[in-house]
C-alpha cells in the first residue's frame, strides 16, 4: 500500500516535471519568433483610425464644401461608398495582390500572388515585419492600416470628376482602378521585391502610391469625362468654405496617423515624421497666402486650406526622410508651385479638374517625391548616411515618379472606359442642372 | 393712401424702423432683396477663379400710410437711411387703391 503510494507519488512527480518543462520549450520557440510590442500595436491601431478620420468625415467635408449646394450629398456619398468598397476589396484580394506571397519571377516587381486571398492563413497570432529587425506588429493591424490607404486614395481621385459623374460609374471605376492601378503600385513601392522598393526609391508614407497616383488618375479621368456644364463661364463658387475648413483640420490631424503611422512603430522615426507633418504644413499654409498676395489677391481662407493640403501632400514621402528645416522648405516650395498649377496652369490648359485633385495632389506629390531625394541628404539635416549621393537618388526618385505617372494614366483610361461602357459615365444634362443630390440620391443636403 | 417702398442698405434697417415708429407707423413689411444700380458688386476669387457678383444685397421696406403722412415717412426714411455713399438706395411712392384688414374686414385708412 505504502509502496504503491510512493510509486504513484514518483510517477506523479515525474509527470509534473514533464509538464513544467513544456512551457519552457514553448518559450524557446517564442524567442525565435518575435512578439508584437504592445506600444507599437496600440500606436498603429490609433494611426489606422486616424487615417479613417481623414476620409470620413475629413475628405468628405473638404471636398463637399467645395462643390455647389446641389451636389454636397453626392460628394459625401461617393467618398463614403468608394471607401467602403475599397475596404471590402482590400480584404478579398487587394491585400494579397499588394503584400501577398511572391508571384512568379516576371510578375514579382509589379504585383504579388493571390496566396493571401480572403486573408488566407492570417490569424490573430500572425505578424507583419516593420523597418526594425525583430520588431513586428500584428498582421491584422498592418492589413487594416494599409486598407485605409487604399480607401483614401481612390476617394481622392473623385475630386476631379464631382458634380457630373454617375454614382454607378464611380463604383465601377473604383473597383477596376483599385485592381489595376492601386494594388500594383502599392506593391511596387512598399512590398519587398516590388519595382520601386528594389530601386531604392524613398517614399515614406506614399507620395507616389497615394498622391501622384491619385492626382494623375484624377487628371486623366476628368479629361475623358469632360467639363461640367457651364465651366468655366458660370460661377461655381464653393458652397461652404466653413465645412471645407473643418475638413482641412480633420485631414491635418488624421495625417499624423498617415505619416507618423507609416513608421509602423512608435519610435524616433515616427517622431521625425510627426514634427515634419507639423512644420511642412505650417510653412505651406503661409506660403500659399503669401503667393496670393504676390499675385495681387487677398490672403484667403481657401488659400489657407489649399496650402495646408499641399504641404501635407509634399511632406508625405519626406515625412521620415527629412529634417524639420528641409521639410519647411519642401512645404513652401510645393505650396507655391501648386498655387501656380491651380491658378495659372489649369485655366491655361482648360481642363475641369473641379476640386484640383491633380493641381494639389498630383503636382504636390511630384514635388514631394523628387524633393525627398534632396532633403534626405544629411548636409540638409536629413537622416541619410554620410555617403548619401543626391544625384543618383534623384534619378531613382524621378524614375519612380515617371513610372507611376505612366501606369496611373494607362490604368485610369482603362478603368474609365469600362465604367463608361457599363454605366454611361455621365449624368444627363437635366440631372446635372438640377444637382446630383436630387438626381442621383433623391435627397437635398439642406432643407431650410 | 400711399405705399412708400424703400430699398436701403441692410445695416440701416433698424434706424429706419425707429424713425418710422416715432412717426406713428404701426407696421411695415421687410424683405431681403438683391439688385444693382450705380454701386458696383464684389469680386470673389476661389483658387484663381474670379467671379464678379453684380447683385448687391439690399433690404426692401414697404409701408402704407395715409396721404398726409406720406411726405414725412419719405423724409424720415431718407434721412435715416442716408450714409452719404453710393448704394444708399431709393424710395418710391405709389398710390394705393384699397386696404383691408383681414381679421375684421375693415377697409380704407382704418385698416392701416
Amino acid at each position: 500500500m505504502s509502496f504503491s503510494k510512493k510509486l504513484c507519488g514518483m510517477a506523479g512527480a515525474a509527470a509534473l516535471s514533464l509538464f513544467t518543462a513544456l512551457p519552457a520549450w514553448a518559450q524557446d520557440a517564442a524567442a525565435a519568433a518575435p512578439v508584437p510590442n504592445k506600444g507599437d500595436t496600440a500606436w498603429m491601431m490609433v494611426s489606422t483610425i486616424l487615417v479613417l478620420a481623414m476620409i470620413l468625415p475629413g475628405l468628405a467635408l473638404f471636398y463637399g464644401g467645395l462643390v455647389r449646394t446641389k451636389n454636397m450629398l453626392s460628394v459625401m456619398t461617393q467618398i463614403g461608398a468608394v471607401a467602403c468598397l475599397a475596404m471590402l476589396v482590400w480584404v478579398t484580394y487587394g491585400y494579397s495582390l499588394a503584400f501577398g506571397p511572391d508571384a512568379s519571377e516576371g510578375l514579382k516587381p509589379f504585383v504579388a500572388s493571390l496566396g493571401k486571398m480572403f486573408l488566407a492563413g492570417i490569424t490573430p497570432d500572425s505578424t507583419a515585419a516593420t523597418f526594425t529587425d525583430g520588431v513586428v506588429i500584428p498582421e491584422y493591424v498592418f492589413v487594416s492600416f494599409q486598407m485605409t490607404f487604399a480607401a483614401i486614395t481612390v476617394a481622392l481621385v473623385l475630386g476631379s470628376v464631382v458634380e457630373r459623374i454617375k454614382f454607378s460609374a464611380v463604383m465601377i471605376f473604383a473597383l477596376v482602378w483599385l485592381t489595376i492601378v492601386y494594388f500594383p503600385i502599392a506593391h511596387m513601392v512598399w512590398a519587398a521585391g516590388g519595382l520601386f522598393f528594389e530601386m531604392g526609391a524613398l517614399d515614406f508614407a506614399g507620395g507616389t502610391v497615394v498622391h501622384i497616383n491619385a492626382g494623375v488618375s484624377a487628371l486623366v479621368a476628368c479629361i475623358i469625362l469632360g467639363k461640367r456644364m457651364g465651366f468655366p463661364k458660370e460661377p461655381m463658387a464653393p458652397h461652404s468654405l466653413t465645412l471645407t475648413a473643418v475638413g482641412t483640420g480633420l485631414l491635418w490631424v488624421g495625417w499624423f496617423g498617415f505619416n507618423a503611422g507609416s513608421a509602423l512603430e512608435a519610435n524616433g522615426s515616427a517622431a521625425l515624421a510627426m514634427i515634419n507633418t507639423f512644420v511642412a504644413t505650417a510653412s505651406a499654409a503661409l506660403a500659399w497666402m503669401v503667393a496670393e498676395r504676390v499675385a495681387g489677391h487677398k490672403a484667403s481662407a481657401l488659400g489657407f486650406c489649399s496650402g495646408v493640403i499641399a504641404g501635407l501632400v509634399a511632406v508625405t514621402p519626406a515625412a521620415g526622410n527629412s529634417g524639420p528645416f528641409g521639410a519647411i522648405v519642401l512645404g513652401a516650395v510645393a505650396s507655391v508651385i501648386c498655387f501656380f498649377a491651380v491658378t495659372v496652369l489649369k485655366p491655361k490648359l482648360g481642363y475641369d479638374d473641379s476640386l484640383d485633385a491633380f493641381g494639389i495632389h498630383g503636382i504636390g506629390g511630384m514635388i514631394g517625391a523628387i524633393g525627398t531625394g534632396i532633403v534626405y541628404s544629411p548636409s540638409l539635416g536629413g537622416p541619410g548616411g554620410a555617403d548619401y549621393a543626391i544625384g543618383s537618388q534623384l534619378v531613382t526618385q524621378i524614375l519612380a515618379t515617371v513610372t507611376t505617372i505612366v501606369w496611373a494614366s494607362i490604368g485610369t483610361t482603362i478603368a474609365i472606359f469600362i465604367a463608361k461602357a457599363v454605366t454611361g459615365l455621365r449624368v444627363s444634362p437635366e440631372v446635372e442642372q438640377e444637382g446630383l443630390d436630387l438626381g442621383e440620391h433623391g435627397e437635398r443636403a439642406y432643407n431650410y | 393712401m400711399k405705399l412708400v417702398m424703400a430699398i436701403i442698405k441692410p445695416f440701416k434697417l433698424d434706424e429706419v424702423r425707429e424713425a418710422l415708429s416715432s412717426l406713428g407707423i404701426a407696421g411695415m413689411t421687410v424683405s431681403e432683396v438683391k439688385g444693382f444700380g450705380r454701386q458696383k458688386g464684389q469680386t470673389e476669387i476661389y483658387r484663381g477663379a474670379e467671379y464678379s457678383t453684380n447683385m448687391v444685397p439690399k433690404i426692401k421696406i414697404e409701408v402704407v400710410c395715409d396721404d398726409d403722412l406720406a411726405p414725412r415717412v419719405v423724409e424720415a426714411t431718407q434721412s435715416a437711411a442716408n450714409s452719404g455713399a453710393i448704394g444708399d438706395g431709393k424710395i418710391f411712392v405709389l398710390d394705393v387703391g384699397q386696404a383691408v384688414r383681414i381679421r375684421t374686414g375693415e377697409t380704407g385708412e382704418t385698416a392701416l
